[in-house]
């Protein structure tokens, strides 16, 4: 018997509703992957309750029991007899699981001779072969090159279209914001926050950089959005706004137009390296462009308590229509990882009005020219 | 459990079926080593330990008496060590795959049978050749084999299931039970005739649950005779106690399992 008794999760309950995409996040060790085995069905709760309605397929550890000496169809059909199908459903999927792998000649070849990333190719094909009720992924959604990721991405999303619900664990905010509708925070075996992907992701940012002495602050904004703002507080954030072509304040600008971002900080307490970050991010939290002044070489050293800085970042709106945000960090180094003094999270909302370019999609403002000639004679 | 078996008899087979593959696909003369490494193993006994040892088993002419005589104990008792010899790790060979798939996990050991079982049946064959080439009698009686290798399936599933469950939580077991089958082939009459022991021993080997199984293979490949069934009740008794109780054990345990693999 074990000496001591260690709880991987406790005090945990959430429903998911079918059809729904829930991203878990949190650092390692956190207890995402054993909530995601206890649903899979793989582990059993000490304590507790687990309610699960329909088929589960999880991609735990793609080519999970992948003999290498067989061939990569010997191993589909074993795979696919693991995960509880007849030999009859098998042969059915089989071609189709072979021309979404796309490895060609290689699939009647030994697994031995496979890159891991045909390895992962065949072991995601199956592994999504037959639509599930209930998909829980695990940090399988970034294998194999870009081409088969957005193959393997359009899948999934296929099969939330047609009801699927899904549970994904993944530490990369576009992947989870992208495709999840609501997220959930583990600490420590612990939920700590379940709520809008962004508004989680926030929460997440500013926890890890949690240190001593630091503070956390989560207030509503009118907007119905949520502000995250968290630091040890040695500097601070004191103005920020938006001026417009004409140099006056503005939340709205025009497509192109030339802004300026004017940032002020105050110092509180002597700070040996200070560095300001900051972030545009679109209405689903996807940073457009982000930098910092460690990057532009513009650190500012040996700043006192008292003194005041004022920063002017020019560039031209150069976005899609939509509502964007703007994230300040104030920093040592190159990250906030090692000192974070203030994050400040949606510090400024403006938004981006297309009144005098031609209709486009997306949200950069490319500026293209379309030359249309007229060939034959 | 068991409607969890019938759902994954297509996938149970095919396991097997890739076992066997992944054994011989990388040699040159593949599913042919299935058959010519027991007909090696027979033909060593045969060769080897009738013409250089010529010994001689008492009551019976044929001077390949021994021999075959070696190989019946023996047809029983790789059938009981090797069910039970891989059934030891079994669980934790198979961890990561129990950990991160979810399936019937009894479909797991029905493997390891289904595999020992089919070894047993190629070394059951070659025997048969062999009798067939050197010129011993063979009788109707063989066919008692049937229901004897369902007993000793039985009884072998029975404590390798024990077994293999425990050394989930206690690895020393697979560290024991290869020295114990050691020192229990050696006790078993397999390479010897019982009747080399004195009498007063006897009762002490009747202690053996093996032991009755292997004479009741003897009786029936070299003496041709039919099964004692009376010596083969308290072996069955034992086996159907023991499967029952180590199926019981491994159900409650299945869930823990996986926490300490």
């Amino acid at each position: 018997m074990p000496k001591s008794e260690d709880w991987v999760l406790k005090n945990v309950g959430f429903d998911v509703f079918p059809g729904e995409a829930v991203g878990f996040l949190g650092q390692n060790g956190a207890g995402k992957s054993t909530l995601l085995k206890l649903i899979a069905g793989t582990l059993t709760a000490t304590e507790g309750s687990i309610q699960v309605n329909g088929r589960v397929a999880a991609i735990l550890e793609l080519g999970m029991g992948f003999n290498s000496d067989l061939t990569g169809r010997e191993n589909v059909i074993h795979t696919a007899g693991l995960m509880g199908f007849s030999r009859s459903e098998i042969n059915a999927a089989l071609s189709e699981i072979e021309s979404f792998a796309e490895i060609g000649k290689h699939f009647d070849q030994p697994v031995r001779t496979y890159s891991s990333g045909m390895q992962a190719r065949v072991a995601f094909a199956i592994a999504t072969a037959y639509r599930p009720d209930i998909l829980i992924v695990d940090e399988a959604l970034s294998v194999g090159d870009t081409y088969f990721q957005h193959k393997s991405f359009n899948r999934i999303r296929e099969f939330r279209e047609k009801g699927t619900t899904l549970i994904i664990v993944s530490h990369d905010r576009s992947t989870i914001q992208s495709i999840c509708d609501r997220a959930i925070l583990l600490d420590r075996g612990c939920m700590i926050k379940d709520g809008e992907p962004e508004e989680v992701f926030d929460f997440y940012n500013a926890i890890i950089a949690e240190k001593e002495n630091s503070t956390l602050m989560i207030k509503r904004l009118p907007s119905g959005k949520v502000q995250t703002k968290s630091g040890t507080g040695e500097a601070q954030v004191t103005e920020i706004v938006l001026l417009g072509d004409s140099g006056a304040v503005t939340e709205t600008v025009a497509v192109g137009e030339k802004v300026e971002l004017r940032i002020k900080i105050k110092i509180h307490k002597q700070i040996d390296e200070l560095v300001l970050g900051y972030g545009i991010k679109d209405r689903l939290g996807q940073v457009m462009y982000g930098t910092n002044s460690w990057h532009t070489n513009q650190i500012i050293t040996n700043a006192r308590a008292g003194d005041e800085y004022e920063f002017k970042i020019l560039f031209n709106a150069n976005f899609g229509a939509g509502s964007y945000s703007v994230v300040t960090a104030l920093h040592n180094r190159e990250t906030h990882l090692n000192a974070n003094y203030e994050w400040r999270d949606l510090a400024l909302v403006f938004s981006v009005v297309n009144s005098n370019e031609h209709q486009f999609s997306g949200c950069n403002w490319l500026k293209a020219e379309m030359v249309v000639a007229q060939n034959g004679y | 459990m068991f409607d969890g078996l019938w759902r994954y008899r297509g996938f149970i087979l095919s396991m097997i079926k890739n076992e066997f593959r992944a054994k011989f696909v990388r040699s040159k003369l593949g599913g042919l080593w299935m058959i010519l490494n027991p007909l090696s193993q027979v033909a060593i006994y045969a060769l080897v330990l009738s013409n250089v040892l010529s010994a001689k088993l008492p009551g019976i002419s044929n001077r390949y008496a021994y021999a075959v005589y070696l190989m019946a104990g023996l047809l029983s008792w790789t059938l009981f060590s090797e069910i039970v010899g891989r059934f030891l790790n079994l669980f934790v060979d198979q961890g990561n795959l129990m950990k991160k798939v979810s399936f019937p996990r009894i479909t797991l050991p029905i493997v390891v049978v289904g595999s020992c079982l089919i070894n047993n049946i190629l070394l059951f064959f070659s025997i048969l050749f062999a009798l067939v080439v050197l010129n011993f009698d063979i009788g109707l009686n063989v066919f008692w084999i049937l229901p004897l290798t369902l007993l000793v399936v039985t009884f072998s599933l029975g404590i390798g299931m024990l077994c293999a469950v425990i050394n989930v939580f206690v690895r020393d077991v697979a560290q024991v039970i290869p020295v114990l089958l050691q020192i229990w082939f050696w006790l078993t009459p397999i390479v010897y005739p019982v009747n080399i022991i004195p009498k007063k021993y006897h009762d002490v080997m009747a202690m053996n649950p093996v032991a009755p199984l292997v004479g009741a293979y003897q009786d029936v490949i070299v003496h041709g005779k039919s099964v004692d069934i009376e010596s083969l009740l308290p072996v069955l008794m034992l086996s159907i106690t023991l499967v029952i109780f180590s199926f019981y054990i491994f159900r409650r345990a299945s869930s823990e399992m996986v926490d300490v693999l």
